[in-house]
């Protein structure tokens, strides 16, 4: 690819980028050819397919979206992503605060950091599995609370299949991501921000309040709003711990893949696209608000 | 990670030795207090679990004998996880490859000859984070399971699209770990440099440019190892079911007590790939990047 270029452009490097920008694409054909070939034409595929139905053009399977386990599996896992993004968005911050500002020594700190990355990274199978072996119904914390305290998790509505089971375990990977971005913002509180707020006679809690919060706001909030796209397309972590039988829209189409459990295969690829829908408008949204965090974090 | 290293400046440092901009701040008792126990608390969240299957993975008793070890002994006398890790591990290495022989020259000629073209790159690099792996798999299968391609029909053809899938997995942690690299060098001057002592693309990329930013490359590359070892939906879904993935989802649901030695065998591989990408990076303004939710 970039020997076609050469035939063309040898010896004539402009000093500008771009002044011969009629040719400058054939760069970056192959990958653009990949992308085509391995992730636009399956997607186009999905798309297509969500748009047919009987062979003719129809909107009908979005329509048929309200349709049997579709609503029911859609609002779990919003309800699933909603409460890990936003519990796992207030204890990944305060474990920043508490690393950062709280005074602690700092090779906690690095520490904390470290295993973060591990964590969040930490994901799918393994981390069901780990769960399991806690508080699954053998599970060593399970027996130890039953032997100890005589009290019976299962016995109390607790399961690790769960809806809370499972926000609970996701929680593991959303606190970690969570404390990974909202560092370098807490980072970029400038000191002179803080003692000017002292010298014009801000408490503590007003410095919070007033300044630091504020400036804060937008990368908190499209943080957790990454968090939401990251707990609403994971689908391993969910497969291996409840076996597929919490209604989940991940899950839905993992088993219409497996066998087309809808009984209407443009039913599967409209659920399919209206993830990627929804996956799209949390990441524009995260992307939009950190632009908007950059402007205080730049110095 | 980018550690805030500022000192105090003035007379304010000079009082509070302990360095490190806004956090030098003197901390209220209350403040102490409540950080540490944010602190214990998260922490022990974190550990159970691991603790939990490191103590069930020694469990076993058999006729009543505790056996600690024994649980470890079956795995590594058990062909199917070295076959799983082998399996894995060749698909990332093959993975990496093919991302570097697309990414790096695409960025370098993003960065030289076609900036204009940067929202577009970046865009499609960044489809794996929009689009779910289920939803991806769902379409990989659709389109190259049935005609015209017919790539799944055979176990080539399915490794095949599992490597492509992967690749494109990795778009988004190559592009960026290599376009970081590439702005911390003068990419121009550096080719001017070679054109004008005779080099052509092929040389200036692999002489030139490839060395000068392995940093970047290598930590894109473990990154890009840590996911795709683990990776479980889209394996499961191209019945690659010898990979390390799908592997232990299986064992984890047939066995009592392996599986918490392969879980812990996997925490330990992320931690590694983890400490490499950490210590690449040191010195340099890397920041750990974190894979997105299986």
């Amino acid at each position: 690819m970039a020997d076609a270029a050469v035939v063309v452009e040898r010896g004539a490097l402009p000093a500008r980028p771009a002044r011969r920008f009629g040719l400058a694409w054939v760069g970056l054909l192959p990958f653009f050819l990949f992308s085509f070939a391995f992730i636009v034409m399956p997607t186009a595929y999905l798309v297509a397919g969500s748009l047919q139905k009987n062979d003719k053009p129809s909107l009908q399977n979005y329509a048929d979206l309200s349709t049997g386990i579709i609503p029911l599996a859609l609002v779990t896992s919003i309800e699933v992503s909603l409460v890990t993004a936003i519990a796992g968005g207030i204890l990944g911050f305060l474990l920043a605060y508490a690393i950062i500002l709280g005074g602690l020594p700092r090779f906690l700190r690095t520490g904390v950091t470290t295993f973060s990355g591990v964590a969040s990274n930490f994901a799918g199978v393994p981390l069901a599995l780990a769960f399991t072996f806690t508080l699954g119904h053998l599970g060593v914390l399970t027996i130890l609370l039953q032997d100890t305290l005589g009290y019976n998790l299962y016995d109390h509505d607790f399961s690790l299949s769960g809806k809370f089971g499972l926000e609970l375990v996701y929680l593991y990977f959303q606190i970690p991501l969570m404390l990974l971005i909202i560092a370098p913002a807490i980072d970029g509180l400038k000191k002179e921000w803080r003692e000017a707020s002292e010298n014009m006679g801000a408490s503590p809690r007003d410095y919070w309040r007033r300044v630091a919060l504020p400036i804060l706001t937008p990368s908190i909030l499209g943080t957790m709003i990454l968090l939401f796209g990251n707990a609403f397309g994971a689908q391993a972590t969910a497969y291996q711990l409840t076996g597929g039988a919490l209604p989940l829209a991940t899950l839905v189409i993992s088993a219409q893949i497996s066998g087309d459990v809808l009984h209407n295969p443009g039913l599967g690829y409209a659920l399919a696209m209206t993830m990627v829908g929804i996956m799209a408008v949390s990441i524009g949204i995260y992307t939009l608000l950190q632009r908007r965090a950059e402007r205080w974090l730049r110095s | 990670m980018t550690h805030g290293g500022r000192t105090g400046t003035g007379l304010r440092g000079l009082l509070r030795m302990r360095g490190g901009g806004d956090s030098s701040q003197p901390k209220s008792l209350l403040t102490r207090v409540v950080s540490w126990l944010i602190f214990i608390g998260i922490t022990l969240y974190f550990v159970v679990p691991l603790f939990a299957t490191f103590l069930h993975s020694i469990k076993p008793k058999p006729n009543g004998v505790p056996d600690p070890t024994l649980a470890y002994r079956t795995v590594l006398a058990s062909p199917n996880f070295f076959i799983g890790l082998g399996y894995s591990f060749t698909v990332g290495v093959i993975t990496i490859l093919i991302s570097l022989l697309i990414i790096v020259p695409t960025a370098y000629w993003v960065r030289l000859r076609a900036p204009r073209l940067r929202p577009v790159v970046e865009f499609v690099t960044l489809l794996p984070f929009v689009i779910p792996p289920v939803v991806y798999v769902f379409g990989l299968i659709r389109t190259y399971g049935g005609k015209p391609f017919q790539l799944l029909a055979t176990d080539t053809g399915s490794n095949v699209v599992l490597v492509c899938a992967y690749v494109i997995l990795s778009f988004p942690y190559m592009y960026r770990a290599v376009d970081t690299g590439l702005a911390a060098i003068d990419v121009r001057s550096l080719t001017e440099a070679s054109q004008s002592l005779g080099a052509g693309w092929t040389r200036i990329l692999l002489r030139v440019i490839f060395p000068n930013i392995r940093t970047a490359i290598l930590s894109g590359a473990f990154l890009t190892l840590a996911i795709v070892v683990g990776e479980f939906t889209i394996a499961t879904y191209l019945a690659r079911n010898q990979a390390f993935g799908p592997y232990l989802s299986l064992l984890g649901r047939t066995q009592p007590y392996t599986p918490a030695v392969v879980t812990l065998v996997s925490f330990g591989l992320t931690w590694i790939a983890m400490l490499l990408i950490a210590f690449i990076g040191r010195g340099s303004r890397t920041r750990v990047q974190v894979a997105g939710a299986r």
